[in-house]
């Protein structure tokens, strides 16, 4: 696109209307127009704009409301009991009171990208400069910015060029949240349409926030041979100094290192992180290291390895600095969002913080420079690490000192019912102080280190570092490789893979993301993750869940990006980076529908949208969702009309949507060729569903990878894994086959015996396949 | 017997289920019931009750009580291993919809359910997916069948041991005969 600013000043002009001194005036952006194909009918869509598309939707997928608590406590007139058809003091009733906090949520998710993003390009701009060109992924990438096209009808070409999608998000988002006031919007589905565009946003701004960071710090461009790097505990060495960095904002980290190899000192410290910013560090270098998701952060501060913390945001524990005064290790907070309630020593000479750190007269610093966290935390960790040796003590407690401790426990079961997997705490904890670690180490694999236990304790025991002491071989044996995540999805590779996709015969995209709130540790997702790639699924993922996958080793000892390709093609698994990257999963669907069908992609949401959602068999997978960050990547991915599933902590969200394949009347499409009204089967049959099980998850993703545009060879195959699936790990035939099979051709052949006798018993009859739409024509036309 | 969440923090609203504090008060609500199903999760095939899982009970009530059987997540297979074929095979959120809508003629197309027994869910599934029906199945009534506090049921158990448990599933099974 390329923009201007246009800022014009004159002292002084005379002209015929009389002497003129003094003027200024700016024009905000002017658009220099490089792109030539035409403008699509919603280019910036308002909240309404997208209005039907989203109807359309959820008249298919019904909300499902979970209420999390039956009452409603946002002002002075509650709390109001809405149990049931009560009613608010405002007025608002159940449904719309699930959806208003849903969308809160959401709204809260999408600013935090947005924010991510603004600060980052600000920063990016400083260094680098507006004018800095956009190149996620050079010559292999034309379609940069597929959500920003997408949405804003715009193709962005600079740094300064975000500034505008930006500016539209941080409208948008304040709108949004201003739905949620009191009296505002209390319709559940007008909310649930906010929620979203809400998601929508949020997929806008990831793009953002990831093609700025990828074009200015020369991240893998849309790169399949990323470099393998490391991840796990294990993987550090602990005779250097290290430093941790928690969160998911870069620019500190990427100071640190530049820091480092100015001074060469790139092979004299380890560099750490935890959560995104561990991710998008081995982006930078490979040489950095990934200790694990977010659940490793206490085990990780309490090994007393760190010799120094720096954070910038999101996902970090609030309690981030009492964990580290226990163990003397110094905090840097970077962020103006999380200041951890330190004092802002931007503006003090470096020389003067580090001495305050290294004294113990702070226990840390804010800085709101990241070339200075950068000179601070490296020079700091040169001198504190020596001091801290005796303190790096991986177990944290050894196995006689935590069978002392266990031997305190009173078996009053706080920590069980303080648990959020409900893990048998205490009988692990009666188990140890008979000096059997064996079931604690156990709990050790599905712990997600929230500590909740700990808060409950009656007798103060450290039971999260007892769980640790259980597990320690595991923890000491934590070093695997993780592809480095690739970022976007090349242009080419969309078109090679585009028509099988489209077609059904690469039987869908898989996306495992979002956060490690896992219900039985994160081993269930590897496994998930490896049973799709071998059925020759492309299995994308990104950040805690891309590193949950990377924490996994196969017989060989290799982990899965060792074994499987990191092309986005079948049978591969795609890192493709952090939260932020999310959006170029979203971003590839999107483009199938562009450079594969050449659908005009400006601003053409809906169109794209009705696209993706008949033709393109993705499924996401957030098995450990646990951020409002998560609900509103979901409901980005929902407005596209892809499905995701998650785990069982995810009715915590509030509501599912929910198809009802016994309605045959939902299932209707428009036939684009004949105008034809055409049944096509529940396919696919939920847009969001919580389930119990990764053996439930795994048929769940074979099923909804089901689209009407599929082609009966690919229908055939996705059926074959459906079946296989539902047979091998629900144990028996689904009972529900005669609603995907369109025409015998559909059947698969290795099964058809046994799926001809159900077709009989449910008197199925034969269909067609149509051009499937559900936008009708007088509505599609422009 | 107290009306504690079995997890802490999972406090109820004002409406909260009543305890079921003998096996008479189930089996009564069962016996009344003209259309009941049971929705049974995947941890009843793990819960040891001394000799038997508590599936095995499950099987047992569902037999004698001839209670109609949908198996969420993956419990179908621990169902067909013990020779026993359940009514229906979905996710508990799906089951747990389908049981709002009034006009839902149940797992077998012959009409609507009036009484859910729960059990065997992840706790917090059961909990939110009972909340659903608590406030949007008005006319469905709901048991858990656990061994946990679940506020949202319309009557539930307290939190009880695993004998006290035992002997209220046997006084279940036992009140009805053979």
């Amino acid at each position: 696109m390329g923009t201007k600013e246009i800022n014009i000043s004159i002292k002084e002009i005379e002209t015929e209307i009389g002497n003129i001194r003094d003027l200024r005036f700016s024009v905000g952006r002017l658009a220099q127009e490089t792109w030539d194909e035409p403008q699509g009918p919603t280019p910036f869509p308002s909240m309404s704009t997208l209005r039907n598309w989203d109807l359309t939707l959820l008249k298919r997928y019904k909300p499902f409301y979970l209420p999390f608590c039956d009452l409603c406590c946002l002002c002075t007139f509650g709390k109001c009991d809405l149990t049931g058809d009560k009613k608010g003091a405002c007025g608002i009733t159940m449904p719309g009171q699930q959806s208003r906090i849903v969308l809160l949520a959401a709204c809260i998710g999408a600013a935090t990208h947005t924010s991510h993003a603004r600060e980052l390009v600000t920063h990016l701009i400083e260094e680098f400069g507006a004018d800095t060109r956009l190149d996620p992924g050079g010559l292999n990438i034309k379609v940069e910015a597929p959500i920003t096209r997408l949405v804003c009808g715009m193709k962005p070409e600079t740094l300064g060029d975000l500034e505008t999608v930006l500016d539209y998000s941080e409208q948008q988002i304040t709108s949004l949240l201003a739905c949620t006031h009191t009296g505002q919007e209390g319709n559940p589905l007008d909310l649930e349409s906010k929620v979203l565009h809400t998601g929508m946003i949020d997929h806008l701004s990831m793009e953002v926030a990831d093609i700025a960071q990828v074009s200015a710090y020369d991240l893998p461009k849309a790169d399949p041979n990323a470099p393998l790097v490391d991840i796990g505990f294990g993987s550090v060495d602990t005779t250097k100094p290290v430093i941790l960095v928690i969160g998911h904002n870069v620019p500190p980290a990427v100071e640190i290192m530049d820091y480092m190899q100015d001074h060469e000192l790139t092979g004299d410290i380890e560099v750490t992180g935890i959560c995104c910013t561990g991710i998008d560090m081995t982006r930078y270098s490979p040489k950095a290291k990934i200790i694990g998701p977010i659940s490793w952060q206490i085990r990780y501060i309490r090994s007393g390895i760190p010799d120094i913390i720096v954070v910038d945001e999101q996902c970090i524990r609030t309690d981030v600095l009492d964990e580290a005064r226990l163990l003397k290790i110094p905090v840097i907070a970077t962020s103006e969002k999380n200041c951890l309630g330190l004092p802002d020593r931007t503006g003090d000479p470096p020389e003067e913080i580090i001495d305050d750190l290294m004294s113990g007269k702070t226990d840390g610093a804010l800085i709101l420079n990241p070339e200075k966290v950068g000179v601070v935390a490296v020079r700091t960790v040169m001198q504190t690490a020596t001091k801290r040796k005796k303190k790096k003590k991986i177990g944290i407690l050894s196995l006689e000192e935590a069978i002392e401790e266990a031997k305190r426990c009173t078996q009053c079961r706080e920590c069980r019912r303080a648990c959020p997997n409900d893990l048998h705490i205490s009988d692990a904890m009666k188990a140890l102080s008979r000096d059997d670690p064996t079931m604690l180490a156990e709990i050790y694999d599905s712990c997600v280190g929230c500590i909740r236990c700990e808060s409950a304790c009656t007798q103060e025991i450290p039971i999260h570092s007892l769980i640790v002491a259980a597990g320690e071989d595991t923890l000491r044996n934590e070093s695997f490789k993780l592809r480095a995540g690739r970022g976007a999805i090349q242009d080419i590779e969309i078109r090679q893979v585009g028509g099988p996709i489209v077609l059904g015969e690469i039987p869908g995209i898989v996306a495992f993301v979002g956060c490690a709130n896992y219900p039985k540790g994160g081993n269930e997702l590897a496994e998930m993750a490896i049973e799709f790639a071998n059925r020759r699924f492309i299995v994308c993922t990104s950040g805690c869940a891309a590193m949950t996958i990377g924490m996994h080793r196969d017989e060989d000892g290799k982990s899965p990006y060792e074994v499987y390709s990191g092309n986005f093609e079948a049978g591969a698994i795609v890192n493709v980076g952090s939260c932020v990257s999310n959006a170029h999963i979203s971003g590839a669907a999107v483009k199938i529908a562009s450079i594969f069908a050449r659908r005009n992609l400006r601003g053409n949401y809906a169109e794209i949208a009705d696209y993706v959602y008949n033709r393109v068999g993705a499924v996401g997978v957030a098995w450990g969702a646990m951020s409002q960050k998560a609900a509103s990547i979901a409901a980005g991915f929902w407005r596209l009309g892809i499905p995701v599933i998650v785990g069982p902590h995810g009715t915590k969200y509030r509501r599912m949507l929910l198809g009802r394949a016994d309605h045959d009347e939902d299932w209707y499409v428009d036939d684009a060729r004949t105008g034809e009204k055409v049944y096509v089967g529940p396919v696919p049959e939920h847009l969001f569903i919580s389930v119990e099980t990764k053996e439930e998850a795994m048929v769940m993703i074979a099923k909804l990878s089901m689209r009407p545009n599929d082609t009966s060879r690919g229908r055939a195959l996705k059926l074959t894994h459906y079946i296989d699936l539902h047979r091998r790990l629900l144990g028996s035939m689904p009972t529900d086959i005669h609603l995907f099979v369109r025409m015998e051709a559909d059947i698969p052949i290795t099964m058809k015996e046994d799926i001809v006798s159900i077709l009989k018993e449910k008197d199925w009859k034969e269909t067609v396949i149509p051009d499937p739409t559900l936008i009708p024509k007088k509505e599609a036309a422009p | 017997m107290s009306q504690d969440a079995w997890l802490t923090a999972e406090v109820a609203g004002p409406k909260k289920a009543s305890l079921i504090t003998k096996p008479e008060i189930a089996d009564a609500m069962i016996r009344r019931a003209k259309r009941p199903i049971f929705v049974v999760g995947s941890i009843a095939a793990e819960i040891d009750l001394e000799e038997k899982k508590l599936i095995d009970y499950v099987i047992a009530m569902a037999r004698r009580c001839n209670i109609q059987v949908v198996a969420t997540g993956n419990t179908n297979n621990e169902f067909l291993k013990r020779g026993f074929t359940p009514e229906a095979v979905m996710p508990a959120v799906d089951i747990g919809n389908r049981l709002t809508d009034p006009k839902w003629q149940g797992v077998d197309g012959k009409g609507p359910h009036d009484l859910a027994i729960f059990v065997g869910l992840p706790y917090q599934m059961a909990w939110t997916i009972l909340s659903g029906l608590k406030n949007f199945a008005p006319n469905l009534k709901t048991i858990s069948l656990d061994n946990v506090y679940q506020p949202n049921a319309r009557w539930s158990f307290s939190n009880i041991s695993i004998k006290s448990w035992i002997m209220n599933l046997e006084g279940i099974l036992g009140n009805r005969g053979d």
